[in-house]
């Protein structure tokens, strides 16, 4: 279970959290929605220690983030970044394995590879794909990879950040059925931010809105249609008037 | 107002300029101590040995040959005032070796290196995978810095040392085909005058130049803006701090090793 209470963080006045309160039951998928710029990003990252909150507390488990190991910490998650965040200089298979090739996890090299290789096809990607460079893959293929290298030492939690930004509809589609597929394969926990309805319905159990630095509306997706929040009916449905100024 | 914007400007440059000189010197330290304690990533080294040493040869090389023919140039028409045209091999030998070898070779390579550093790692940051490599349980500092400037420094004084002799090439070739020495009397001049100290000094301000080219590349880097704007800046930032860091400290150097 992620909990995040009461987490402050500002960037000089700029105040991105204001007190985040929320919780992540153990194999559910969170969604957090919320427009451009309302620190979705920074409270995933806050979680995973990424940026450092100003205040409030973050466990895991019941265990503070902020003293837990890290490198035993870090192997339970998995994320898929948004823009894939692929290691230019090393090849496809080299950045699914990369978890693989060092550290605690560490597996021989043909091990690796063929792990690697099964993931890519859970994927949807062919193996030849396997020995080409990041630069040579279309976006939806990127993202692909990243997905596959978010699972590919099977965390018990996995952060998705914007998956399907800068994608065409049906890819968006795969990528959504995808994460939907993996996220209940694995019985992992899922949290992934997004302002694209799409994928909130498609991969949502619970969703959370951020506005304001403050968890402005959460439950169930079912409920996220008659939930009579005029903030989340004004961002679901995409209308310019409304209680969120449209020019942030 | 404006009787003390000025000063106000001065002591805000004042106050950035020592806020820089400490974040960089936390860096130094935190590189240090890394260096120091496992994971090595012994791979990644290898890439940096080959892509700051191997392939900055070139570059070294054609710099130090033509220094070190104009030296001669130089030498033999500033000689010629006081018939002191025999001091050519020597000077040359000396120079390239204690000061114009290091020093170009290392502005050199700071131009090549230290901007290909901070501009790879300031992409890899504004692409989010620096971030990447953290949720992999991968140290950013070991991953890229320490392999950098590990390498950096140890093959900066193979480069200078090539560099040298490439000078000193140069030199000779200038002497023996416009300056009309006799190449017995010149190779024995060039190697009778050159001290080891010569040679192993210049070596030593060469392995200083590969660590400051290296840790300001990757400084400027993992400290990078946004966007190609921040990555342009970091890489300019990266070469003019290095460049600077190098002549400072080669004046430092040069008093500690030679001053009477």
């Amino acid at each position: 279970m992620i909990t995040l209470e009461n987490v402050h963080k500002s960037f000089g006045a700029n105040k991105v959290l204001q007190g985040i309160d929320l919780t992540i039951a153990r194999g559910q998928s969170m969604v957090i929605i919320g427009g451009s710029g309302t620190g979705k990003s920074v409270a995933l990252k806050s979680i995973l220690g990424l940026v450092t909150p100003d205040s409030g507390t973050i466990s895991v488990d019941g265990q503070d983030v902020t003293k837990v190991e890290r490198d035993a910490f870090l192997a339970r998650f998995g994320m898929l970044f948004q823009g894939g965040a692929l290691f230019d200089s090393l090849t496809v298979w080299q950045n699914v394995a990369f978890r693989l090739l060092s550290g605690s996890l560490k597996r021989p090299k043909p091990e690796a590879r063929e792990i690697a290789i099964e993931k890519l096809r859970r994927v949807g990607l062919k193996p030849e794909v396997a020995d080409l460079f990041p630069a040579e893959l279309s976006g939806g293929m990127q993202k692909r990879v990243g997905l596959a290298r978010a699972i590919a030492a099977e965390p018990e939690i996995i952060f998705f950040d914007e998956p399907t930004t800068g994608l065409d509809p049906i890819m968006s589609g795969v990528i959504n059925e995808l994460i939907r597929e993996i996220v209940v394969e694995m019985g992992a926990t899922a949290m992934t931010i997004t302002h694209d309805m799409s994928s909130v319905r498609a991969i949502a159990d619970q969703v959370a809105m951020l506005h304001d630095g403050v968890i402005q509306w959460s439950g169930p997706v079912a409920e996220m249609d008659n939930s009579g929040d005029p903030y989340l009916d004004q961002f679901i449905h995409g209308r310019a008037q409304g209680p969120i100024e449209a020019v942030r | 107002m404006s009787l003390l914007s000025p000063i106000a400007l001065l002591g805000r440059n004042c106050i950035g300029l020592m806020a820089a000189i400490g974040r960089i010197s936390i860096f130094f330290f935190q590189t240090l101590s890394h260096i120091v304690r496992p994971p090595f990533y012994l791979k990644e080294f290898g890439h940096a040995l080959l892509t700051i040493g191997y392939f900055s040869l070139p570059v070294v090389g054609l710099t130090t040959f033509f220094t070190g023919g104009a030296l001669a140039l130089q030498i033999y028409a500033g000689g010629a005032r006081f018939s002191a045209e025999a001091v050519v091999p020597s000077i040359v030998a000396i120079g390239m070796a204690r000061e114009l070898g290091p020093v170009l070779g290392g502005l050199m390579v700071a131009a090549r290196v230290a901007s290909s550093i901070a501009a790879e790692i300031g992409t890899m940051k504004v692409t989010e995978q620096i971030d990447a490599l953290v949720t992999l349980s991968t140290h950013p500092m070991k991953y890229l810095t320490v392999p950098r400037v590990l390498a950096a420094t140890l093959v900066m004084p193979v480069l200078i040392a090539v560099g040298d002799s490439i000078g000193i090439l140069g030199g000779y070739i200038v002497g023996v085909t416009r300056l009309d020495f006799n190449s017995a009397v010149y190779l024995h001049n060039t190697i009778n005058f050159l001290e080891p100290w010569d040679i192993i000094s210049g070596l030593i301000k060469g392995a200083v130049f590969g660590f400051i080219v290296a840790l300001m590349g990757c400084y400027y880097g993992m400290n990078s803006g946004r966007g190609a704007q921040g990555v342009g800046h970091a890489t300019k930032s990266a070469v003019v701090a290095a460049s600077i860091m190098i002549l400072a400290s080669n004046y430092l150097l040069t008093e500690l090793f030679f001053s009477a």
